[in-house]
């Protein structure tokens, strides 16, 4: 059979990129199969970006240490990778006595689990470190180890890198049935195909309780736990230094104001159980119950400056805990579920956990040769002068401004159609270059995107999509459609 | 980098920054430069290929591009250089210019003046925070327009208009008439927010509804749009329950608002007006900034290309007379927005003035039978009166330089609206 894979990874969200990048080092065929049409595409593009010190999670939980563990590696994989990422601190705060024991709480987690340079704060403290806090603040937890990552540019870099070591990603590939065979081996349906591994392992998010109850007699039951949010413009002077959490609540970390890596502020969650996994529409019920607490956090907030709202879906195990490891009673499956919060922040680390673990039981030996990420170049924007004049010198299409709001050039734009993993939408285009992403959101720039892919891929702009499948830009041609009107 | 210098450097190749840059050059300024950031002059009036410009500076019923033409041939004759393809990274307060483009690179130019023609753009959905989907088909006006008029592509097939701004009228008429189907224009307000004329002859004409005090509460489609729920909204724009009316469309067309693009105003330092969302400028077009002028629709939004034309005449001349080194007011009078009034530009003038003055603005509301009135502490300069005020079309008063003899500069001039009786 042609769809034979050693290892199948379901699921091309920042676990399963982050593990098919560390399974890239050894000599074994991986192919990830993703439902979307892009990688990050579920939660992983669609959360608060935080890369949490580990003071949430209860001490002994999967999510305490791998949450801690991997905020430790974050500094020097984005280092390596070339992916925005800052240790910018976080404060969590309170309003009332009640607040200040759970803060105390949260300190005490905080040290049991590992986590470093944590102090309480008085309100004085609070205040002038972020004199933009509401003033009714009483209390507040300082947390310098927090940080703030672009999580779509991590799972773009590590999918790229993966890819440049062997991976292969096959998109609009929904696993929709995994039938272990008597041999030990795997039969996967994903209703264009079937394909075949020896190992496989399930990474896929919303859908990975769905998965794991076909392998497992042991059931799993996923909530789906949708949050809302909105992004502000880059302001001129950011309205806080650090990510502003308050006090954690039966339903997630509560409502956060965050400046993001490129100086966004980011507003929300929120928190609500739906039915339908993929249902990441925002709603105004949600929206008002971002704005009725962030207002508590910071009371001059103006939606002014929005740019977007967002919504992503997070995948809540009843439990409460990750499941990482092999699937209980069925030799040679693994996976990841119920990764959400601390998900991101602990990425790195399950995939460690699990690549480890997969490495062992298959006996894989490591590749002689990895051959080295070549990371993003640096944006544009960011350059100096003169490395804004050389690289004009080198490639005129840096001269060329797609995006006037985010200042993306035409060459950026050509490198991420040509990455390792390509960008084949105006979306993935967007996400990786920022092109659409400033105040305008692609008024400006979404048609000369659309025009450079079609031109980069060969492919008519009627096909051109905004994000894969059906989404299609454009419907005919002006002659087609006058063309229709005549006819009738 | 290379250092060059011009007296007048002009950003901006459309209607506004054409019309400075030729009154410069007639005013005998011959270093000048304009920059443009498109492949062609002309800036947004290349796809406004319906008719109706020039009415008022040419007598004329002209389309976007023949109006854009005229303005191009008479930059030519004058032998004014514009240099298509340059972006403007960022203005200096001291006016060093820093642009960029694939031929020439990075430059820097020295200007004795600036002129800030960027124009304005779009209200995005994100600035309405519109709940739903983010799925395809959700387009600004302009950017339709874009596809349709300039790329020769459909973008969709049926179509719900979101706001009853003039490019979204224009875009009902124009779906309509490319075999689309426009359902409905849903605007918030209670009155349309564009010229009355556009509602005739671009919604009326075509049957298509418009539904005033609506809005769009939701948006559903997963990978492209299926379909949109309006609702009537209350006097304070909160959506009525039980008011939702489904259009099932492919296409939102989103005509919510322009805003003047000030990214380079704010990199050299020019106070913007929180009303008009363009620069403070006084009677000669001048920003807060000396020697740099702004003018057309990144100065604040108007409703027809002869009045950019004529705002932007000015300011090129005053930007000439600035590196001619003459003589500069230092005393001026404020202007203040009174009751029932949005925005009025300039927000001063100088003490006294060797032409007519003329203050522009928006009525915040729709007014029947009302006056405009501008008075300086008790004396009337100007009284008007007028069937109707709405916030749709602009309105402008000249004031001779004779009005401003006598009047103390302590106290500002104030335009409001007196109510009529209805």
């Amino acid at each position: 059979m042609n769809n034979h894979s050693d290892i199948l990874i379901a699921g091309g969200g920042v676990v399963g990129c982050a593990l098919a990048r560390e399974l890239s080092r050894y000599a074994c065929s991986v192919t990830v199969l993703e439902q979307a049409w892009d990688v990050a595409e579920g939660a992983s593009k669609a959360n608060s970006g935080i890369v949490h010190a580990g003071y949430d999670a209860a001490p002994g939980t999967l999510k305490a240490r791998l949450n801690v563990e991997g905020a430790r590696l974050y500094p020097a994989l984005c280092a390596e990778l070339g992916v925005p990422y800052a240790q910018c601190g976080a404060l969590v705060i309170g309003f009332s006595k009640e607040d200040e024991v759970t803060l105390q709480e949260l300190l005490d987690r905080g040290l049991a689990n590992g986590v470093s340079g944590m102090k309480m704060l008085s309100r004085a403290e609070a205040l002038s470190l972020e004199p933009n806090l509401n003033p009714a603040v009483t209390c507040a937890l300082l947390v310098p180890t927090s940080g703030i990552v672009s999580p779509y540019e991590l799972t773009f870099a590590l999918a790229d890198d993966a890819t440049l070591n062997g991976v292969s990603f096959r998109f609009g590939e929904t696993v929709q049935a995994v039938r272990p065979q008597a041999d030990g081996s795997f039969l996967v349906e994903t209703g264009r195909g079937v394909w075949s591994s020896d190992t496989f392992v399930n990474c896929a998010g919303a859908s990975s309780a769905v998965l794991h109850n076909q392998l497992s007699d042991l059931s799993l039951r996923i909530i789906h736990r949708r949050g809302q949010y909105y992004l502000l413009d880059h302001p001129a002077h950011p309205p806080f230094q650090r990510t502003i959490f308050q006090c954690p609540s039966r339903m997630g970390k509560g409502v956060l104001v965050s400046p993001t890596v490129h100086g966004n502020v980011l507003l929300g969650p929120s928190a609500e159980d739906i039915a339908d996994p993929e249902d990441t529409a925002t709603t105004q019920s949600g929206l008002d119950s971002v704005m009725e607490k962030v207002r508590l956090t910071w009371p001059q907030v103006s939606l002014r400056t929005n740019i977007t709202n967002f919504s992503g879906v997070r995948a809540h195990e009843e439990g409460g805990d990750f499941i990482i490891g092999p699937v209980s009673g069925c030799p040679n499956a693994y996976e990841a579920v119920g990764i959400e919060s601390p998900g991101l922040s602990s990425a790195p680390a399950i995939a460690r956990e699990l690549a480890g673990r997969i490495v062992q039981d298959r006996n894989l030996s490591r590749k002689e040769q990895v051959l080295p990420f070549r990371k993003p170049a640096i944006p544009f924007r960011e350059m100096d002068p003169d490395a804004q004049q050389a690289a004009i010198r080198d490639n005129p299409q840096y001269g060329n401004i797609i995006c006037r709001c985010e200042v993306i050039t035409e060459a950026e734009i050509v490198a991420a159609i040509h990455r390792p993993v390509p960008a084949t939408s105006v979306d993935a285009v967007k996400r990786r270059t920022r092109a659409g992403m400033g105040r305008c959101q692609g008024g400006f720039c979404s048609p000369r995107v659309a025009s450079i892919l079609s031109r980069e891929t060969g492919i008519s702009l009627l096909e051109i999509t905004k994000n894969g499948g059906n989404s299609y830009l454009l419907t005919g041609t002006l002659t087609e459609d006058a063309d229709r009107r005549d006819r009738t | 980098m290379n250092r060059e210098r011009v007296d007048i450097l002009i950003i901006g190749a459309g209607p506004a920054g054409l019309a400075a840059a030729i009154a410069a050059r007639e005013d005998g300024i011959s270093s000048l430069l304009v920059l443009e950031r498109e492949a062609q002059p002309g800036g947004i009036l290349r796809q406004c290929i319906h008719n109706g410009f020039g009415l008022h500076r040419f007598q004329e019923e002209l389309t976007g591009p023949e109006y854009a033409q005229r303005d191009i041939d008479r930059a030519r004759e004058l032998d004014i250089p514009i240099e298509c393809g340059v972006t403007v990274l960022s203005v200096s307060a001291d006016r060093v210019v820093t642009c960029v483009s694939p031929t020439h690179g990075l430059r820097q130019i020295e200007a004795g003046a600036v002129i800030l023609a960027m124009g304005c753009r779009e209200r995005p959905r994100g600035a309405l925070c519109t709940p739903g989907t983010r799925c395809a088909g959700i387009y600004s006006a302009g950017t339709a327009q874009r596809f349709v008029n300039l790329e020769g592509f459909m973008p969709g097939k049926r179509v719900v208009i979101l706001g009853s701004g003039d490019i979204g009228l224009i875009m009902a008429r124009r779906m309509t008439l490319q075999g689309a189907k426009v359902l409905a224009c849903v605007e918030i307000m209670p009155y349309s927010s564009g010229l009355n004329r556009n509602i005739v002859q671009c919604l009326q004409d075509y049957d298509i509804p418009l539904y005033l005090s609506h809005t769009v509460t939701d948006i559903q489609g997963r990978e492209r749009l299926e379909r949109v729920i309006v609702s009537e909204v209350d006097a304070r724009r909160r959506p009525i329950p039980g008011t939702e009316m489904a259009f099932d469309c492919d296409t939102l067309l989103l005509s919510v608002g322009l805003i003047p693009e000030n990214e380079l105003s704010e990199s050299a330092g020019v106070q913007l007006s929180p009303t008009t969302s363009g620069a403070v400028v006084s009677d000669s077009f001048e920003t807060s900034v000396p020697g740099v002028f702004a003018c057309g629709n990144v100065l604040h939004v108007h409703d027809l290309v002869d009045h950019v034309s004529d705002e932007s005449f000015q300011a090129g001349h005053a930007a000439a007379a600035f590196v001619r080194g003459e003589p500069r007011a230092e005393r001026w009078f404020r202007v203040e927005d009174g009751e029932g009034i949005r925005g009025c530009v300039p927000q001063k003038i100088q003490l006294c003035p060797s032409a007519s003055v003329t203050l522009m603005f928006r009525p915040a509301d729709v007014f029947r039978n009302a006056s405009v009135v501008i008075s300086c502490s008790e004396r009337e300069l100007v009284r008007r009166k007028a069937m109707i005020f709405t916030p749709g079309e602009m309105a402008s008063y000249s004031l001779k330089p004779e009005c401003f003899q006598g009047l103390s500069e302590t106290d500002p001039i104030v335009v409001r609206i007196e109510k009529g009786v209805d």
